[in-house]
C-alpha cells in the first residue's frame, strides 16, 4: 500500500509541476536557512572536552580593595599572582594549573626560515593531565620543572611540522626569544573550540604553538597578551615589568572529580578569603564562585548574541516556509475532490486517505529536505568566507545532516496534516454528483 | 467596487484566507525587525572615528631580540619613517582607533570617592594629535615636556611617587560634558588613581575608542603623555595623502626592514582596513539580514502567486457567469486586486501588533532600541506592493475567462 500511495503521490505531484516546485521551494529555502544557522550554533556551543568538562572548574575569588564594592558584584574572572601561585601550591585539588597567553618569536635553527611569532601558553605542569592533551611524543614537564624555571617547552604538532619535518624532535634545542628550550614534549593536534581556557585570546579556532612554564615566563620577562585588570594604584605590566599586586591577569583551573570534592574546595575558597582578610590583604568579605567549564562559557556568553539571533531569524523564515506551504497544499489537495470522492465512493477509510495525503506531504518534504541540505552547504561555504574568527568551523557534520531531513520531513508532515485532514472531509456523494 | 461580495466569498474560503493573512503577517513582522536591525548595524558601521582615516597607515613591528635601549629605537624608527617619500609626518601610539585592542581606566573626579565616574580609553604616545588629524577645540596639544617614559611612570605609580608621573591629558568633548556639564573643563582635574591626578589642558573635537561596542561610550577618550618603549603591541601611525598610501606603506615597511632585516612586521594596513576589520560582523550580519528580507518577500509573493491560482481556477464558473452578466474584464482585475488589498490589509495590521511583540523580545535579549514608529508605514507599503504585484498575474488570467465558460459545465 505503501509503494502504492507513494507512486500515486509521485503523479499527483508531477501533474502540477509551478505548485509542487513552489512548494519544494519553500521548504528547502527555509530548511536551507534553518540549518545554516543551526549548524553554527551548534559548532559554536559545543563542549571544548567531550566527557571531562564535568570536572574541570574555574575558581573566582575577590582580592580588590573596597572602592566600588556592592553585594551582587561577581568577583574578577581572573587571579593576581599571589593568590594564583597560593591556590597553586595549596594544591588542595586533584590538579590544578595556572597560566597566561602570549606571543613569543622563534629563532629556527635552519637559515633557510626567517625568525617568527608563534602563540604561546605560559602554564603549570597539571595543565596536561588536566585536559586531557594528546602528546604525539614525549611528555609533560612536573611540578619540579615548573618550581626551577626549567628552559623547557612542550610544542605543537603543525609547530614540529614547520620546524622539523613532523620527526621526534624531543631532546632537541628551540630557540625562543634568544633563549634555548629543550623540546619535551610535542602534542598531537589539539584545539579545544571554544578556546575556554583562556577567553580572552578570542574564543574560537585559536590555538598555541608553543607551552613554556609560567615561572621560566615570569623569570624570562617574555611578552604577555590578554586582559589585565587593575584597581587601587596597581599598573598593567611592560615587557620588563610585571603587573603589580593588584592587578588580576592570570587564568586558574582545577580538576575536581565528584561534587563532593568541588562543595568542599569552594569552602576552601572561603577560607582562603577569609584568612587573606584577616593577614589584611583582602578588603572585601569572601566573595567565590566555582563554576565548571560549561557554566563558565556561559556566563562569558561566548556564543556571539549575532548567531543567536540569525538562529531565531532563520526558524522565523521556517515558519513563513511553512505557512505558504500549508496554503499551497490545501490548494493542491482540495484541487483533488474529484480523485479523492472517488476513493471514498470506492470504498477507501477516511484514514487511508489521509495517509495517502501525508505521504504526498513527506515526498515534498524529501524533496525539500534535500534541497535545503544543498542549500545549507552553500549557506556553510558562504559563513566560511567571512572572516570572524569562527567562521572556518563552520562545517555541517553528519548529525546535522541528518537532522536536516528529520526537520524537513517533520515540518511538512505538520505542514500537511491541515490540508490532508481538510480533503478528506468531502462527502464522496457530493462531489461526484457536482462531475 | 463593492467590498461586501469580496468579503462574503472570503467568509466562505476562511481557512485559505486566513493561512494567507497569517503568512503576510509573519512576512511584515519579520521583515520590519530585519530591516530595522540593518538600519542599525548600517548606522554603527558609520561610527565617527575624529582622525583623518583616508590618510593614515597603521604599522605594527616586532622584535626577535629586545634592543638594548627601545626607546630610542622608537625614536630612531621615526625619523627614519619620516623621511620616506610621501610621509607627512608619524606618530607612534599604544592604540589605534577602532584596532580593537584597548588600554582603559577608570576616571574619577575626587581622588576619594567610591566609585568610578566613567570608564575612558588611554591613548598613550607623541604626535598623535597632529598626526592623526584630530581636531582641537579648545585648549592645546600635548608638548614634549609633558612626556613621561612609561617605564618611569608605572614605577612611580608602584612606589606612590607622583613626581614621575604624567601630570597632563587632553579629553573629547562629549566625556567633558559628562563629566563637568555646561562647564568650562580647561584647568579641571581628573583622577585615574587616588595619586594619578591629570589637569585637562585640551579638547578634543573627536576621538574614538579602539573597541567601540557601545556607542554611547564611544567617545570616553584620554590622550595621556606617556612615552612609549618598542613594544608588538605598539603601532606607528604614518600620514600621508589619500593617493600616495599604498607606495609610502610599501616604502616605510621597506625602510623598517632594512633598518633591522631582523625584525617582523606584524601589522601593515590602510585605516580604511583597520574599519573593515573593525565592523567585518556589523557587515556580515547586514548582509544576511538583506539576504533573508529579500528570500522572504519572494516566498510570500510566491504564496500569493500560488494561492491566487488556485482561486481563479476554482472560480472560472463563476467568473464565467459574472463576465456573461455584463461585468467587463476590468470589473474581474479589480475583484481580484481588492481582494488581496483587503488580505494585505489585515495581515499587516496583525503583523505590525507582531513587529511590536518581536521587538519587545529583541530588546529585552539583545540590547536594541525600540522600533521606531516609521517603519510600520514603510513596511506597510512594501508588502501592499508585493501583494499588488504578485496577484496580478493571476488577476489577469481571471480577467481574460471567457463569458462562454458560463454556458459549459466543467
Amino acid at each position: 500500500m505503501f509503494q502504492y500511495y507513494l507512486d500515486l503521490a509521485w503523479r499527483s505531484l508531477r501533474r502540477n509541476k509551478v505548485l509542487t516546485a513552489l512548494m519544494v521551494l519553500a521548504i528547502a529555502l527555509g530548511i536551507g536557512a534553518s540549518i545554516t544557522t543551526l549548524t553554527v550554533l551548534h559548532v559554536l556551543s559545543g563542549d571544548p572536552l567531550p566527557g571531562r568538562s564535568a570536572e574541570i572548574y574555574y575558581p573566582q575569588i575577590d582580592p580588590q580593595d573596597l572602592r566600588g564594592m556592592s553585594p551582587s558584584k561577581e568577583p574578577p574572572s581572573q587571579l593576581t599572582l599571589i593568590d594564583g601561585m597560593n591556590l597553586l601550591r595549596a594544591a588542595r585539588a586533584d590538579r590544578q594549573a595556572l597560566m597566561k597567553g602570549g606571543e613569543v618569536p622563534i629563532q629556527p635553527e635552519q637559515s633557510t626560515l626567517d625568525p617568527f611569532y608563534v602563540n604561546a601558553r605560559y602554564t603549570t605542569a597539571d595543565f596536561f593531565p588536566m585536559f586531557g592533551t594528546p602528546f604525539l611524543f614525549g611528555h609533560a614537564w612536573n611540578s619540579a620543572d615548573d618550581e626551577a624555571k626549567a628552559r623547557q617547552v612542550v610544542i605543537s604538532s603543525d609547530l614540529n611540522q614547520k620546524l622539523f619535518g613532523g620527526a621526534n624532535s624531543v631532546g632537541r634545542t628551540l630557540r625562543i626569544s634568544g633563549t634555548a628550550f629543550q623540546i619535551v614534549g610535542v602534542l598531537d593536534h589539539w584545539q579545544p573550540n571554544p578556546h575556554f581556557y583562556d577567553l580572552n585570546t578570542g574564543s574560537y579556532a585559536y590555538s598555541e604553538q608553543v607551552f613554556l612554564p609560567l615561572q621560566t615566563m615570569i623569570d624570562l620577562h617574555l611578552s604577555q597578551d590578554g586582559s589585565n585588570d587593575c584597581w587601587g594604584n596597581g599598573g598593567g605590566g611592560t615587557d620588563t615589568v610585571l603587573p603589580a599586586d593588584t592587578c588580576v591577569w592570570l587564568q586558574f583551573w582545577v580538576q575536581l572529580k565528584t561534587p563532593a570534592e568541588a562543595a568542599a574546595y569552594k569552602q576552601f575558597l572561603v577560607h582562603y578569603s577569609e584568612e587573606q582578610r584577616t593577614l589584611g590583604r583582602f578588603q572585601r568579605p569572601p566573595n567565590v564562585r566555582l563554576r565548571n567549564l560549561m557554566q563558565w562559557l556561559d556566563y562569558n556568553g561566548v556564543v556571539p548574541d549575532d548567531v543567536r539571533l540569525q538562529t531565531w531569524l532563520a526558524f522565523g523564515f521556517l515558519v513563513v516556509c511553512l505557512v505558504n506551504t500549508v496554503g499551497l497544499m490545501l490548494a493542491k489537495f482540495m484541487r483533488r475532490a474529484a480523485e479523492l470522492g472517488v476513493r471514498r465512493a470506492l470504498g477507501a477509510s477516511r484514514r487511508a486517505l489521509l495517509v495517502q495525503l501525508l505521504i504526498e506531504a513527506g515526498v515534498v518534504g524529501l524533496v525539500g529536505g534535500f534541497g535545503g541540505a544543498l542549500l545549507a552547504l552553500g549557506g556553510l561555504w558562504l559563513v566560511r568566507q567571512r572572516s570572524s574568527d569562527y567562521a572556518v568551523l563552520a562545517h555541517l557534520d553528519p548529525s546535522m545532516l541528518l537532522m536536516t531531513f528529520l526537520l524537513a520531513l517533520g515540518a511538512t508532515l505538520l505542514a500537511g496534516l491541515l490540508p490532508a485532514w481538510r480533503a478528506c472531509q468531502i462527502a464522496p456523494a457530493l462531489q461526484l454528483k457536482s462531475n | 467596487m463593492d467590498i461586501l461580495p469580496i468579503l462574503s466569498t472570503l467568509r466562505r474560503h476562511k481557512l485559505t484566507a486566513g493561512l494567507l493573512i497569517m503568512e503576510i503577517a509573519l512576512t511584515c513582522a519579520i521583515v520590519c525587525n530585519a530591516v530595522f536591525l540593518i538600519g542599525q548595524r548600517l548606522h554603527r558601521m558609520d561610527m565617527p572615528s575624529g582622525v583623518v582615516e583616508h590618510q593614515l597607515l597603521q604599522i605594527q613591528v616586532a622584535d626577535v631580540v629586545k634592543p638594548v635601549n627601545p626607546y630610542a629605537r622608537v625614536q630612531e624608527d621615526m625619523a627614519l619613517l619620516r623621511q620616506v617619500p610621501g610621509v607627512q609626518s608619524v606618530a607612534f601610539s599604544n592604540q589605534v582607533p577602532f584596532g580593537g585592542s584597548s588600554s582603559n581606566a577608570g576616571v574619577l573626579l575626587d581622588p576619594n570617592q567610591p566609585q568610578r565616574t566613567l570608564n575612558g580609553t588611554t591613548y598613550f604616545g607623541e604626535n598623535l594629535v597632529s598626526t592623526m588629524g584630530v581636531r582641537l577645540v579648545a585648549g592645546r596639544d600635548l608638548r614634549p615636556d609633558d612626556f613621561v617614559d612609561v617605564d618611569v611612570a608605572l614605577k612611580g605609580l608602584q612606589t606612590g611617587d607622583s613626581k614621575s608621573l604624567p601630570h597632563v591629558t587632553l579629553i573629547t568633548r562629549t566625556m567633558a560634558e559628562r563629566l563637568w556639564p555646561g562647564q568650562n573643563p580647561l584647568g579641571h582635574m581628573l583622577y585615574l588613581t587616588p595619586i594619578v591626578g591629570l589637569r585637562v589642558v585640551g579638547v578634543m573635537d573627536s576621538l574614538v575608542r579602539p573597541n567601540a561596542y557601545d556607542a554611547s561610550t564611544a567617545q570616553y577618550t584620554m590622550v595621556i603623555p606617556l612615552r612609549m618603549s618598542a613594544d608588538k603591541g605598539m603601532s606607528y601611525v604614518i600620514r600621508t595623502r589619500a593617493q600616495d598610501r599604498a607606495p609610502v606603506l610599501a616604502a616605510a615597511v621597506a625602510a623598517l626592514k632594512k633598518a633591522d632585516p631582523q625584525r617582523i612586521i606584524t601589522t601593515q594596513r590602510t585605516f580604511d582596513d583597520v574599519r573593515d576589520h573593525f565592523f567585518r560582523d556589523d557587515r556580515a550580519m547586514a548582509g544576511i539580514l538583506v539576504g533573508v528580507v529579500s528570500a522572504l518577500l519572494v516566498v510570500t509573493a510566491l504564496g500569493i502567486v500560488g494561492l491566487a491560482s488556485f482561486w481563479v481556477a476554482q472560480r472560472r464558473r463563476t467568473i464565467g457567469v459574472r463576465r456573461a452578466l455584463g461585468a467587463t474584464r476590468g470589473n474581474i482585475l479589480h475583484y481580484f486586486q481588492t481582494e488581496n488589498f483587503l488580505l494585505a490589509t489585515i495581515g499587516i495590521v496583525l503583523g505590525m501588533v507582531l513587529a511590536y511583540g518581536i521587538n519587545l523580545f529583541l530588546m529585552q535579549h539583545y540590547e536594541l532600541p525600540r522600533l521606531p514608529a516609521i517603519y510600520f508605514p514603510v513596511g506597510a507599503v512594501a508588502l501592499w506592493l508585493i501583494g499588488q504585484v504578485a496577484v496580478l498575474g493571476p488577476a489577469l488570467r481571471a480577467a481574460a475567462v471567457p463569458p462562454v465558460v458560463a454556458t459549459r459545465s466543467v
